[in-house]
């Protein structure tokens, strides 16, 4: 299973195996990862499932969609490597993924 | 804050949206004493959106629709009883009663017991052809029935009937949606809005009725056929009949114990009932809509969210949230509408974007000029400056919002 590690804004670190198929949003729910709030369930309608995708990774993600960059374009403490992680699907490609959460979504 | 109400005893009657994240803010806010959390259905809490799209569709699962796994109750120090109902409300002993004869003692009592469909006279006689769509139950009994090529009559164009119907489109079933008013989402959309979904549901097949109200329902043959008989004489057949005219909310508990009620448990600002040891969240409460100074209720998970921010806050004598502005959104093939605000009071409409295109939004002005609402379709950016422009209250330009070419972010900046 893919590794995905999340880091708090504290600087606490969890890392969690992920189902392939499933969001990154949805892996840290499933595994109570702090801070991924996902108050819409993944419809992309809410953005509190934020996070800053480490620079290693940026490139490696699939691209973003219209739906995503606009819900972005508004949320709080937006960086150029700021997703939604309820739009990046977990593949065998990204065993590693780090990503850190806003200091807004505790 | 850790430590805080450490002796209390915080029992929440409702284990959906709004119990849960009840429960989950106190935890949050150091809340340090016990938490009951008592839900009628047999499933863990979670979400319900889902259930009349991915759901209906086989591409959700229990996990994938839970607030949070299963374990993280016990790790939170979450007491959750799921398929448990409470039958009673004693605000002189500070009780509640359950019907496994359990008996819970409160300090706090926060009632989330969500609301039902409403239920027409005629529907009774559908049986087991009848669909709801409220519970994970619901959904999967409607899921098994909708399969290729059957005929399914939905009644009520509202959110729960177009994405009914564009889930069971995508399940290749026939559709027809009837309608008692002349348009769809007449009750929470502008006639902009309503104009393009129902095009974009008439392309993709499904046929509507409107001005119509069933007067009878007739289940007979063999196999079994739906009849629905109209006030107009027409009639209708169908394989199966999803309902979804609009919900009711379960304030009978409260009403039971002497709560104030009207069309919903009365709270205020804090969510405070008229009980100040009791609060009331989410769909089942009647609660002040400050910006637009009267009353409402709102069935939506943002509401949920936010009534469970502000009785938790209260509870644990913490600084009261930021008032948010009220929002909701719906998924339909590959449409997102998303709205911020009510539309009350409104004068002036502004369309920015061409429907056509189908990404555009309608802005609702009142008579000074300042935004009530915004709907969205396909248009995030828009639905998100209209956010913070209906919290602003800024008196704003039509010209501009109307004009595509000025961006949204410089307007809402």
């Amino acid at each position: 299973m893919p590794k995905i590690t999340y880091i708090a804004h504290s600087g606490d670190r969890k890392t969690v195996d992920a189902q392939i198929g499933d969001s990154v949003m949805l892996s840290a729910i499933k595994n109570s990862v702090s801070g991924i709030d996902a108050d819409c369930g993944g419809a992309c309608a809410c953005a509190t499932c934020h996070v800053y995708v480490d620079a290693a990774w940026v490139d490696r993600l699939p691209p973003m969609l219209e739906l995503e960059k606009g819900m972005l374009d508004f949320a709080p403490e937006v960086r150029p490597n700021s997703r939604l992680s309820c739009r990046i699907e977990v593949s065998r490609e990204l065993d590693g993924l780090v990503v850190e959460i806003p200091s807004t979504q505790r | 804050m850790a430590g805080r109400g450490v002796n209390e005893r915080v029992v929440i009657i409702g284990a959906g949206h709004a119990g849960t994240s009840a429960a989950i803010q106190l935890r949050s806010l150091g809340f340090a004493g016990t938490i009951d959390l008592v839900g009628e259905e047999p499933h863990i809490p979670y979400h319900r959106p889902p259930l009349s799209k991915a759901w209906l569709l086989g591409k959700a699962g229990d996990e994938t629709i839970a607030l949070k796994p299963a374990s993280f109750y016990a790790e939170q120090a979450i007491s959750l009883q799921v398929g448990c109902r409470v039958d009673g409300i004693d605000r002189v002993a500070q009780w509640v009663s359950l019907n496994n004869g359990q008996q819970i003692p409160y300090d706090w009592l926060i009632v989330a017991t969500g609301s039902r469909a409403r239920r027409l006279p005629w529907a009774l006689a559908g049986g087991s052809h009848l669909y709801e769509l409220r519970t994970r139950s619901d959904a999967e009994a409607l899921r098994q029935a909708l399969q290729p090529g059957k005929r399914v009559l939905i009644v009520g164009a509202g959110y729960i009937g177009l994405e009914g119907a564009a889930s069971a489109r995508a399940r290749g079933a026939s559709v027809v949606v009837i309608e008692r008013e002349n348009r769809v989402l007449a009750r929470v959309a502008s006639e902009a809005v309503s104009a393009f979904f129902q095009r974009y549901h008439a392309d993709r097949g499904v046929r509507f009725r409107f001005n119509e109200s069933i007067t009878q329902l007739l289940v007979r043959g063999s196999p079994p056929t739906c009849e629905v008989s109209f006030d107009r004489g027409i009639q209708e057949q169908a394989d199966l009949v999803l309902v979804g005219v609009g919900a009711v909310p379960n304030q009978e508990l409260g009403a039971a114990c002497g709560l104030h009620c009207d069309d919903g448990i009365i709270v205020d600002q804090q969510t405070r009932t008229s009980d100040a040891r009791i609060f009331a969240i989410g769909d089942c409460s009647r609660r002040p809509l400050q910006l637009y100074e009267r009353t409402g209720r709102l069935e939506s998970v943002a509401n949920a969210l936010e009534q469970a921010r502000l009785a938790a806050h209260t509870i644990c004598d913490a600084p009261a949230p930021v008032h948010e502005v009220p929002w909701f959104w719906s998924d339909q093939y590959d449409l997102k509408l998303q709205i911020a605000g009510l539309s009350f009071d409104v004068g002036l409409h502004v369309t920015r974007g061409d429907p056509s295109s189908a990404r555009f939004a309608v802005f609702h002005l009142n008579g000074a000029g300042r935004l009530q609402a915004v709907e969205a379709v396909n248009a995030a950016p828009e639905f998100l400056a209209g956010r913070k422009l209906i919290a602003s209250r800024r008196v704003l330009d039509p010209h501009a919002l109307a004009d595509a070419s000025t961006s949204i972010k410089e307007i809402a900046a």
